[in-house]
């Protein structure tokens, strides 16, 4: 943009063509909402040309402003701020609506609709499970992904407008995939779900966060890169390569929402799962142990424990994690030898994964005492905790024999939430905590106390929830195969879901417990963004070191 | 070429490959002159500077 011609300031490189692209893609999906004969399709178009106009507006009012001035010299945080309000508010939302269809299972009538399926337990559950996943630990991923690239590689962000373009366009694809789930456009994918045009679009972001990450560490001012940073890199290539194999479809219109994968049978179930658990392998743990790596160590003020041991922990989770897929299909047409393949490799995660669980928690020796001072640091030695006992149990239950017995039951379910709201929830919750008195000037939080109440309370949720689920899981598992002495099955399987009913409503209880944690949280974020900003001399310095106790 | 010569390819080149991986990795980690450079880079979240 050329520069000369007012006193205005020169507004982030790429405005204008993003402006005129925004302009552009409006009037397409204008032109696609008025010829398309598929209402799901024309909602969806809806979706993208408000997006445009809101866009648009933002972005003419940011240029003439002046509020969308580059400032090379300085990191890049108004996109950090932004991402961390996002994290806050999909986390908020999921979570509500996890507790939601927990309570569906617990009383089927809730919310049921016969003549409108918009809250069916069917699609709300795509629309919790992306929730929690894409929308709360993507933006936490993306927002700390920002901070921690920027800090350690002493550099801005790269591409000028386009981190803002990142964070928006994940905003977009989580609003097309929530609207589409409610409504009905799936392509039954798990974890998966969004269709074709949403998944072009996803792509579309994905790759410009990826050359923005790139371009940081390559404009970088220190010779190393810092391990935190190759647990992203690894998180943001490989779901790349994940989102774009498992979603290779044809639409039958170019103006319908529906597709058909490109995969049949069960190479269509391999690819699947190849996708599925990897979006655990690198999407919930790689990128979560870089924020591991990062703010465990910034927040007791001690290096990592090891730094060799975090360069194996590196390359043997990523090149392990990928073969792990098969375990999903245990007893399937897939030949025996890549189950056990499947098997074999899950059992071989353990290794790295407590290499890396050793490694968090040893970063705190000498410095125990803080587990006992500061909530926030207890949070993130609970969280390594439960990423060690959650990765113990997944290779235990990828062995076929168990397999057999915990495959289809809530014991899945409940391993999934120990990782989830153990591991990914609580790291994600510490590092938020760490930042946004950074983010925003403030020399501390609101309040120490309540981070404890958070913490007290979502732990106490976490508890309930896994051990419910262990309970009815395992009953479950001996109700199917239990034969009576005929040779019939003993029990039909309404007799099992009923049978669940007390778990399920501790189910419930505990998943209540940690909305309410996190919502506890968004008080105590609140009043520390309302609190008195530090003076901008020593901006930097005390509102780097760990907060007084309280 | 059959199902099974394919599948025993797989499974002997994919553990060769994965055993030299694990060497080359293992010993990039543990080579004694690179502990300066990690000891640098472990340090590079505590010498943080809030300016560019």
């Amino acid at each position: 943009m050329p520069t000369n011609l007012s006193a205005r300031p020169a507004p982030l490189p790429g405005s204008g063509l993003l402006l005129a692209l925004v302009v552009f893609g409006g009037l397409l999906f204008t032109v696609a909402a008025a010829l398309t004969d598929d209402p799901l399709f024309r909602m969806s178009c809806f979706v993208f040309v408000t997006a445009a106009v809101l866009a648009g507006f933002a972005l003419t009012a940011g240029i003439s402003s002046g509020q969308l001035k580059d400032e090379p010299d300085k990191y890049m945080d108004g996109v950090i701020r932004a991402g961390v309000i996002a994290t806050m508010f999909w986390g908020a939302v999921g979570m509500l609506v996890g507790v939601v269809i927990a309570a569906q299972l617990s009383f089927p009538d809730l919310l049921y609709f016969p003549q409108a399926g918009w809250l069916n337990f069917g699609r709300l559950r795509p629309l919790h499970t992306s929730g929690v996943i894409f929308a709360f630990g993507g933006n936490a991923l993306i927002c700390t992904s920002f901070w921690v690239v920027q800090r350690t590689s002493r550099a801005r962000l790269a591409g000028g407008i386009a981190p803002w373009f990142v964070f928006w366009g994940y905003q977009l694809f989580i609003v097309l995939a929530a609207l589409g789930y409610v409504s009905g456009i799936t392509q039954s994918r798990e974890y998966a779900e969004p269709e074709w045009f949403v998944d072009l679009w996803l792509t579309v972001v994905w790759v410009a966060y990826l050359l923005v990450f790139l371009g940081t560490i390559w404009k970088r001012k220190e010779p190393h890169i810092y391990v935190a940073n190759w647990f992203y890199l690894a998180f943001i290539v490989t779901i790349a390569l994940l989102h774009v194999v498992n979603n290779l479809a044809l639409p039958i219109d170019i103006l319908s929402s529906r597709s058909y994968s490109l995969f049949s049978g069960v190479q269509d179930a391999l690819t699947q799962w190849w996708y599925g658990h990897n979006a655990v392998g690198f999407f919930l743990t790689a990128g979560f142990l870089a924020m591991m790596y990062y703010f465990v160590p910034k927040r007791v003020e001690r290096p990592v424990f090891s730094y060799r041991l975090s360069i194996v922990h590196f390359w043997a989770l990523i090149f392990i994690y990928i073969w792990a897929g098969p375990h999903h299909l245990h007893y399937t047409a897939l030949p025996q030898w890549a189950q056990t393949l499947g098997m074999t490799f899950s059992i071989m995660l353990w290794m790295p994964s407590w290499g890396g669980m050793i490694n968090g928690l040893m970063t705190l020796s000498g410095a125990w005492d803080k587990l006992r001072t500061d909530p926030v640091v207890r949070m993130m030695v609970v969280a390594i905790a439960f990423y060690g006992m959650s990765t113990f149990e997944g290779p235990v239950m990828s062995i076929r024999a168990v397999n057999a017995l915990s495959h289809y039951t809530d014991w899945t379910i409940g391993h999934v939430h120990s990782g989830a709201l153990g591991w990914v929830g609580f790291i994600s919750f510490g590092a938020i905590y760490c930042m946004v008195p950074w983010l925003w000037k403030k020399e501390k939080l609101f309040s120490n106390a309540l981070v404890e109440w958070h913490f007290w309370i979502a732990t106490t949720g976490i508890l309930l929830y896994i051990a419910a689920m262990w309970v009815s899981g395992i009953m479950e598992g001996l109700m199917w195969r239990e034969y009576t002495p005929q040779g019939f099955l003993a029990y039909s399987f309404i007799e099992t879901v009923s049978a669940k009913h007390v778990e399920n409503v501790i189910r419930t209880l505990g998943g209540l417990m940690f909305l309410s944690g996190t919502l506890i949280m968004i008080y105590n974020l609140i009043r520390t963004v309302r609190m008195p900003s530090v003076t901008q001399g020593d901006a930097g310095a005390p509102a780097l070191s760990a907060p007084a106790t309280a | 070429m059959t199902y099974e010569s394919v599948a025993r390819f797989a499974q002997q080149a994919g553990l060769i490959y994965f055993g030299l991986l694990f060497l080359a990795g293992s010993a990039y980690a543990l080579w004694p002159r690179n502990g300066d450079a990690f000891r640098h880079a472990a340090n590079l979240p505590l010498t943080e500077d809030e300016d560019l």
